[in-house]
């Protein structure tokens, strides 16, 4: 524990109450006065930050010092098995880290104009934030589910904003798939209560242990359908098909922080696999590792298909992401089967820098293809006529800041976009110095050098995996190359007005790209001790059921005192 | 009881599915309709079953839980009631908006001539 017991640390529950409490007061206000819902939400954002900043401070320093990774937060102060905790740990911390990282710039992103194409979207991106920095911290499940689906509520009505009927056809398939998976959550969800008797994840993983066959058949099942609802959020292969539509259709700063919603899935599938179904598991280790490593490399491969076909760049976005979700499962599911810890630490470092570079390739991907019909191979007319000016006229705040001196202002952001575009697409191929190239070099070095020495080979998967690794960067650069070739060098005449609000956020992504390259080996290190400790899931355990013993210890109720196998965590109905 | 819940729980779950595949926003609304209730009822019967058990204990001193009902899964069946609510309907704006937009009630937005 980060603090004694005695005094509740309140900087934990800091990232989810900000933006919420910002989200709800900005619904006061009329929603013409976007210029303060902005501010609003910009300062809420940078407390939201700061709190992070705090939190993975907390989590370092009580790292460091020997103590558990862990820090614990009982909400209304119940006892832990029975109340609801939040969980901070080293992974959580980098999670709600990289929340706050790319929603400023998706904001800044929004005043260039989106944010005054539809109703309330200051409230929603906070109550997205809220609802994604929950689904980070909370450690019970049906409390996840809840955090979910504020997140899920909240990304439809961003997915939906500027409206249009593209964005209303992609917006019902989202929204039936979305609810169809929560279902699915909610029936994986009741399994695993039926069966262990708790919700709190860290409980699960010990009442495992005491489940004869048929209660565990039945928690396997719990587990499927729980991975099913978490595989569809992060774009597993056959469960992806809804991902680039919504995301090609959607406004591209509401795509740049929804970027961020398919790393919920992943971090949902990571957490309870390694948590409840890791290596120590009994029985029950490894269950669900193989379904992780071969679906992670089909998706990638589905990806870089996806990826090389689709003429529309930001339907190419969404195919991007998809093959960062696979990179990321299937070292999940190698590290689960026990393929070692360093694998795992260059997969979280990749998928922090992948994150970034994915969120602002939707941002780049509207401006530079304003002037077409986002098709690159229909030659672009250059007669003036903008066919998207109808649908979106850029305001800016107040006043556009580049009418004084059109011409100069125009090549500027036009070149530096186009420059950006570049860097995106070399750190997305994982092109040296990028930290694309870093994590995959950390993800192949972790696989070769933990499986090399002890089997003597490595497994067809694990090679399988490696090639797509390179194929998949491959697939990318050839599309994203012959795209900008196009739309950059050989295509002459007027360029796209793109305003400055538009490329400040595009360069702040890009900065933060370029400080993972710089302090790439302080950042690997944190995610390679985070890796380590998600291996080591007793400690994460222990931390968080250190209190459940006073509970069960309590006369009030015919709490088991040790694990039983005939006495569940509540008690059994009685037929 | 049980043999009753679980065909009640089995016939609008099959029933949700199936429709939920067919290509009419409103075939796909009320199966998601179904789907939940479903689900509903199965949250609470992995609480177990109970009759004329109250949930909620009385207050002080040593009760015998057996005598109860499990109140958390009727505490989660309300959440999600009232979250599937909500989500459905904004389902269903969605689904008079994309008739509008789009002139048909097809999921895909068009018509699909063979």
């Amino acid at each position: 524990m980060m603090n004694d017991g005695t005094m509740p640390d309140h900087l934990m529950i800091a990232p989810i109450l900000i933006p919420l409490v910002a989200g709800a007061i900005m619904l006061f206000y009329n929603d013409r006065n976007r210029q303060i819902k902005l501010i609003m939400g910009l300062v809420a954002v940078g407390l939201t930050f700061l709190a992070s900043v705090e939190l993975m401070s907390d989590v370092k320093s009580a790292t460091e010092q020997g103590g558990t990774v862990v820090g614990l937060y009982r909400l209304g102060d119940w006892p832990v098995p029975i109340g609801i905790v939040l969980v901070l740990d080293r992974l959580s911390a980098m999670m709600v880290m990289l929340t706050a990282l790319l929603a400023a710039p998706s904001l800044i992103y929004a005043a260039a104009g989106w944010h005054g194409k539809g109703q309330h979207y200051h409230s929603m991106f906070q109550f997205l934030l809220a609802g994604v920095n929950g689904s980070f911290l909370t450690g019970d499940l049906f409390n996840l589910f809840v955090f979910f689906e504020v997140m899920l509520a909240a990304s439809y009505g961003l997915m939906l904003h500027g409206s249009g009927p593209e964005r209303i056809k992609a917006g019902l398939h989202y929204l039936a798939v979305n609810l169809a998976a929560s279902l699915f959550f909610l029936i994986g969800v009741a399994l695993v209560y039926g069966t262990t008797g708790t919700l709190n994840m860290a409980d699960i993983a010990r009442a495992l242990h005491w489940l004869d066959d048929a209660e565990r058949l039945l928690f396997h099942a719990a587990a499927t359908f729980l991975g099913l609802a978490f595989l569809i959020k992060a774009a597993a292969w056959p469960l992806c098909f809804w991902l680039p539509p919504t995301y090609g259709t959607a406004s591209p700063p509401a795509a740049a922080i929804m970027a961020i919603m398919t790393k919920v899935g992943i971090y949902v599938i990571l957490r309870l696999s390694l948590l409840v179904l890791g290596p120590d598991a009994g029985a029950s280790a490894g269950f669900g590792a193989p379904v992780l490593m071969i679906g992670g490399v089909l998706t990638m491969a589905f990806g870089m298909i996806g990826i090389l076909g689709t003429p529309e760049l930001a339907r190419k976005g969404g195919y991007l992401a998809i093959i960062s979700s696979g990179t990321v499962l299937a070292s999940i599911g190698f590290a689960q089967a026990g393929g070692g810890s360093s694998m795992l630490g260059g997969a979280l470092y990749y998928m922090v820098g992948s994150t970034a570079a994915i969120s602002a390739f939707f941002l780049i991907a509207e401006p530079v293809t304003r002037n077409d019909l986002g098709d690159d191979d229909v030659p672009v007319e250059d007669d003036g006529f903008d066919p998207l000016s109808e649908r979106w006229t850029p305001m800016g705040l107040g006043t556009v800041e580049d009418t004084s001196a059109p011409a100069s202002q125009r090549t500027v952001s036009w070149l530096t976009m186009s420059i950006c575009f570049g860097l995106v697409a070399a750190m997305i191929a994982g092109l040296p110095p990028m930290p694309g190239f870093i994590g995959k070099l950390a993800i192949l070095r972790g696989a070769i050098e933990d499986n090399l020495p002890t089997s003597g080979h490595l497994p067809v998967i694990l090679w399988a995996y490696a090639a797509m690794l390179i194929l998949s960067g491959l697939g990318a650069l050839i599309s994203l190359m012959r795209f900008g070739i196009r739309r950059f060098w050989a295509e002459e005449g007027p360029t796209p007005r793109i305003l400055a609000l538009e490329v400040v956020p595009v360069v702040m992504l890009l900065g933060m790209i370029g400080l993972q390259t710089v302090r790439s080996d302080a950042l690997l290190g944190y995610t390679n001790a985070t890796a380590s400790a998600l291996l080591e899931p007793g400690v994460y355990r222990r931390a968080v059921l250190a209190e459940a013993q006073d509970v069960r210890a309590a006369p009030v109720q015919s709490f088991a005192p040790d694990p039983q196998p005939e006495n569940g965590q509540e008690p059994e109905a009685q037929e | 009881m049980e043999l009753i819940l679980a065909l009640a729980i089995g016939i609008l779950v099959g029933s949700g599915v199936w429709l939920l595949l067919r290509p009419r926003s409103y075939q796909v609304i009320i199966g998601l309709c179904l789907l939940a209730y479903g689900v509903n009822l199965f949250i609470f019967a992995m609480g177990r079953l109970y009759v004329g058990a109250a949930p909620i204990m009385p207050k002080g001193g040593f009760v015998d839980p057996t005598a109860y009902a499990d109140p958390l899964p009727q505490a989660l069946v309300l959440t999600a009631i009232v979250i599937s609510f909500a989500t459905t309907a904004l389902f269903l704006v969605l689904m008079i908006a994309a008739r509008g937009a789009t002139g048909t009630d097809h999921v895909d937005g068009k018509e699909r001539h063979s």
